[in-house]
């Protein structure tokens, strides 16, 4: 995306400010006999009470369903819109305090993004811990507390047993009065599975009975809404609800998946809310993007604690165009966004996020091999995911996979639960899994990871422990790891994609993380068995802490999150502020670059541009680079043996023409010529607008029938005064098309679509109209040049 | 101008009802202390309600298990952190949610089986029977064509109602055949 003023500097080039100077675009102000129901300059729109219920009037300017928008366009409308204002301001004390208001009504928006994805975002971690623990029993005193917090004043806990306590009891225990035994197992092994299956049935209804645009992560259609693409509902109250409700249904219940994604989703509804409260923003869907960048960063930052890591993430991941405005906005939003997550509490420590780490032990230059072998296996492990999901969703979207989505769910869930029960470290929840690998191991932990034979007569501070021999309970914890790695493998490839709200950051974390805690204790134990060895000599002296388990940890999570999602400077952020050590920057960076190198050898695409891919969308990356020869004219339409160009005269075609243009054709669009002989181009006008006026002008003047003429110049032709009343159109056409000439190499036609956005550019030579070039053409162009299918691309 | 007023008072409404049930709880702050083992004695948690100033070894860790000259021994393995909660909001907050989840399920049931059954026994008697299975129309301009020449005959507030919850009907089953059936998007 482009962080550059690119679009000031390039939008200062003399040549095209004269553009758009000529651009006399008046499709700000309604149609001449449109009722005013819908207006246009007010900023607070009074309407009745009960006017949201009524449908939206779709004005001139509007987009439609699954189609772009003109990112020219909307910044000339607000460039308009802006004048005014200043104009109007210096006219009274009344004017100049509204042009103050409009000038703030950006960072209002941002205040209450970040309010209210602060919110939803402690509501969400509060849900999900408290349900997931009802999965294994419940607290007797108060049912509204989950394991830790009901024993939170209790007595009874032991170092052993931290989070015992008699307030909460596990289900068997409730139901026959019997903690331990076989049958208890039983019992617990089967209410785990059934309480499992509950929470991903009612979040799979809930998301096909209320708001099927509510599944998956949300990530890859954002990208591409921001790109310039609608999709209306997407962005919408209900999705918004029944996303919140179904993410802690779907986290709940066990399965491998996250809710980083889908917390982006949720901040960018939240966005599209409180775009409609103000009008530059709800009528300008330019201006609506720049605020749905900003609620992306406030997502993440809440996500993860991690507000820098957010504004990175939107400017590297998800945005199309950044100005530096954004960035200073999106910061905003995801501090307050923070703020206020910090201030809900939700882990009652003050933290963020679960898996804060304060340690910090430094590394040493050799621990280097290791980080990068991390990379690699991350790298690979991104490839091999990547491939895999889009495999499996590529089967789900064409065979019968598909028309069973309920019973997947289930079906997954279920597998997920029997499998997940008798391993200690995929029952609990990913997230206590990552918070565990990442610690280190001082003489304070007792769990299994830290059963390090100790000496009894050592006396240290709790951060300075040298490297001990492992314990049996180490050994037992590493197979036991190791059979989650694999399961976890496996399973979330299955897992990412279903019709149910799954974040993808939270699983690859895990896996990364026990892949490099395992390397990590291997390298602490060759270092304390084999110390008199030369790498080992100069670095590790015996009774010196020299490796530190949980950093490797953090590496291969890093490295892990970075095969599958290409991203760069935002993780090493992200991972940082995670961690608060700024010493850590090196590995992790070294681990990311690694990963990301390995993966790109396989594959150029993340798995966010894959499933881009998978459902055709239309979506210019800018980072692919178009290196081949073609020409304009090898890409434009009509083709040789194509039909002639659809166009319209400038004032020889009647309404019945147009009327019929519009029926036989399906383009969105037409140019207008000065005449089918001459064929010189005069300017395009858009088959919404046009098929809008017509109806209009139908119903509300007199004397326009199918005969009339439809001209597009200033004044009326010279008829006969025999002739009913001609229609003028000259309001809805776009005086400035783009054009290139026909020799314009394609890597020139791409720069200019990708650059300003476009959707269509028409082909001239001398001055005479030769075809036009869509966006979808564009795209399609480019991935037959990649050998790809070219019928995948789907819209327009 | 309205849904900003409305959406104002939704906020303070929330504000005002975290307030009242957010009063600090003298249960709700702790100082833990988590003490390794030390010779024969085996490792011990320490907890009380004392505030951070008082949240150090010596005041929290009752009854000392050693004594004289081991006590700074023992207290410097210890480590004491200080913790904080707060538990009205998480009371508001799992009711808040469950009771949502209710009424969302609620819903569900009505519209997935009783609504076809009072609608088959209703037939004919009122004038909201639209096909529900209406091919999504694929016209550029349907709803335009609805807008325009939809008659304006009793605009009160049921009608009001029931038309927003056809169209909401409308799109969503549009939703549904795109992304379940046709498996057009989000696939």
């Amino acid at each position: 995306s482009f962080v550059l003023n690119y679009q000031n500097s390039f939008l200062n080039n003399h040549a095209l400010q004269s553009l758009l100077v000529l651009n006399s675009l008046p499709v700000c102000s309604p149609l001449p006999g449109v009722s005013s129901a819908t207006p246009t300059e007010e900023m607070n729109g009074a309407g009745n009470l009960m006017d949201f219920l009524d449908e939206p009037f779709p004005d001139v300017g509007t987009y439609e369903d699954f189609h772009t928008i003109d990112w020219l366009r909307e910044k000339s409308r607000d460039t308009d819109r802006h004048r005014k204002i200043t104009s109007k301001s210096k006219e009274s004390f009344w004017e100049l305090i509204k042009s103050l208001l409009d000038a703030w009504s950006g960072w209002v928006v941002m205040l209450l993004i970040g309010l209210l994805s602060g919110t939803l975002a402690g509501v969400i971690d509060l849900a999900v811990d408290w349900m997931t623990d009802l999965k294994e029993g419940v607290c007797l005193s108060a049912f509204w507390y989950s394991h830790e917090q009901c024993c939170w004043t209790s007595n009874e806990t032991t170092f052993d047993d931290r989070d015992k306590c008699p307030q909460w009891q596990k289900w068997a225990e409730l139901m026959t009065g019997h903690a331990e035994g076989a049958g208890a197992y039983v019992l617990n092994y089967f209410l785990y599975v059934l309480w499992a299956l509950l929470f991903s049935f009612l979040a799979v209804s809930l998301v096909r009975v209320f708001a099927p645009y509510a599944c998956g992560s949300g990530i890859p259609e954002i990208k591409t809404i921001l790109s310039g693409f609608i999709i209306r509902g997407y962005l919408g109250k209900w999705t918004l609800l029944i996303k919140t409700v179904t993410l802690v249904l779907a986290v709940s219940s066990g399965l491998s998946l996250g809710k980083e994604g889908p917390l982006v989703h949720v901040a960018c509804c939240c966005g599209n809310l409180f775009c409609s409260l103000f009008s530059k923003y709800s009528k300008n869907e330019g201006k609506r993007r720049e605020v749905l960048s900003a609620a992306a960063a406030a997502g993440v930052s809440v996500a993860f604690g991690a507000p820098i890591g957010g504004v990175l993430f939107s400017l590297e991941e998800v945005s199309y165009y950044f100005p530096l405005k954004t960035l200073w906005r999106s910061f905003f939003a995801a501090l307050v966004a923070a703020f206020t997550l910090r201030s809900i509490n939700p882990f009652g420590n003050s933290r963020l996020v679960l898996f804060y780490v304060e340690y910090h032990t430094p590394w040493y230059m050799a621990e280097l091999v290791p980080f990068i072998l991390l990379g690699v296996f991350g790298g690979l492990w991104g490839t091999l995911f990547i491939r895999a999901n889009i495999a499996w969703c590529r089967r789900r979207k064409t065979t019968q996979l598909g028309k069973y989505p309920v019973l997947e769910v289930i079906a997954v869930t279920g597998i997920t639960a029997v499998l997940a029960f008798p391993n200690p470290y995929t029952r609990r929840s990913t997230s206590e899994l990552i918070s565990e690998l990442f610690n280190d191991c001082g003489a304070l932990e007792s769990s299994q990871l830290c059963d390090y034979i100790n000496n009894p007569n050592m006396s240290r501070p709790v951060d300075d422990i040298p490297d001990r021999p492992a314990g049996p309970g180490v050994y037992n914890a590493l197979w036991q790891l190791a059979l989650a790695l694999v399961f976890k493998i496996v399973i979330t490839i299955f897992t990412f994609g279903m019709k149910i709200p799954s974040g993808l950051f939270i699983p690859s974390m895990a896996v990364g993380a026990i892949a490099g805690r395992i390397v990590g204790i291997a390298v602490e134990q060759m270092a304390y068995h084999h110390h008199d060895w030369i790498i080992f000599k100069n670095w590790c002296r015996p009774g010196a802490d020299c490796v530190t388990p949980g950093l490797y940890a953090m590496v291969g999570a890093a490295a892990c999150l970075g095969g599958v999602t290409r991203m760069t400077v935002s993780l090493v952020v992200i991972m940082f502020e995670l961690t608060g050590g700024l010493e850590y920057i090196v590995p992790l960076m070294a681990a990311a670059v690694t990963s990301k190198w390995v993966a790109d050898a396989f594959g150029k695409e993340g798995i966010y541009e894959s499933h881009i891919q998978l459902n055709g969308y239309p979506y210019l990356d800018v980072r692919d680079e178009f290196t081949h020869r073609t020409l304009a004219t090898d890409v434009m339409r009509p083709r040789r043996n194509d039909p002639p160009l659809a166009v319209l005269t400038q004032d020889t075609t009647t309404v019945e023409d147009v009327e019929a243009l519009i029926k036989d054709t399906d383009y969105n669009g037409f140019p207008v010529v000065v005449s089918r002989e001459s064929e010189r181009l005069i300017g395009f006008v858009q088959r919404r607008d046009l098929t809008l006026a017509i109806k209009t002008a139908r119903q509300k003047q007199d004397g326009v029938v199918s005969s009339s003429v439809v001209y597009f110049t200033e004044d009326a032709p010279q008829l006969p005064a025999s002739n009913p009343q001609p229609l003028k159109l000259r309001r809805i056409l776009n005086l400035s098309p783009f054009t290139v000439t026909d020799h314009t190499p394609m890597e020139t036609v791409v720069d200019i679509f990708r650059k300003l956005g476009l959707r269509q550019c028409l082909v001239t030579r001398s001055g005479r109209l030769l075809g036009i070039i869509t966006k979808k053409d564009v795209l399609r162009h480019m991935a037959q040049m990649m050998n790809q299918d070219p019928e995948s691309i789907m819209f327009n | 101008m309205k849904s900003v007023f409305l959406l104002e008072a939704l906020f303070l409404a929330c504000f005002v009802l975290l307030n009242q049930v957010t009063a600090k709880n003298s249960e709700d702050i702790r100082c833990k202390c988590i003490c390794p083992p030390y010779r024969e004695f085996p490792g011990q948690i320490y907890k009380q309600n004392v505030s951070l100033k008082d949240c150090n070894c010596l005041h929290v860790v009752e009854p000392m298990p050693v004594e004289g000259k081991d006590v700074e021994a023992y207290c410097l393995r210890c480590e004491c952190k200080y913790e904080e909660r707060s538990s009205g909001t998480i009371k508001v907050t799992i009711i808040m949610y469950l009771s949502i989840l209710g009424l969302l399920l609620l819903y569900m049931v009505y519209l997935t089986l009783l609504e076809p059954i009072l609608k088959r026994r209703l037939f004919g008697h009122s004038q909201l029977i639209q096909n529900d299975d209406d091919v999504g129309d694929q016209q550029p301009f349907a709803n335009a064509h609805n807008v325009l020449s939809r008659s304006h005959s009793r605009p009160n507030m049921l009608n009001k109602v029931e038309h927003a919850q056809q169209r909401w009907r409308r799109q969503v089953q549009e939703q549904r055949k795109s992304v379940f059936d046709r498996h057009v998007v989000l696939s």
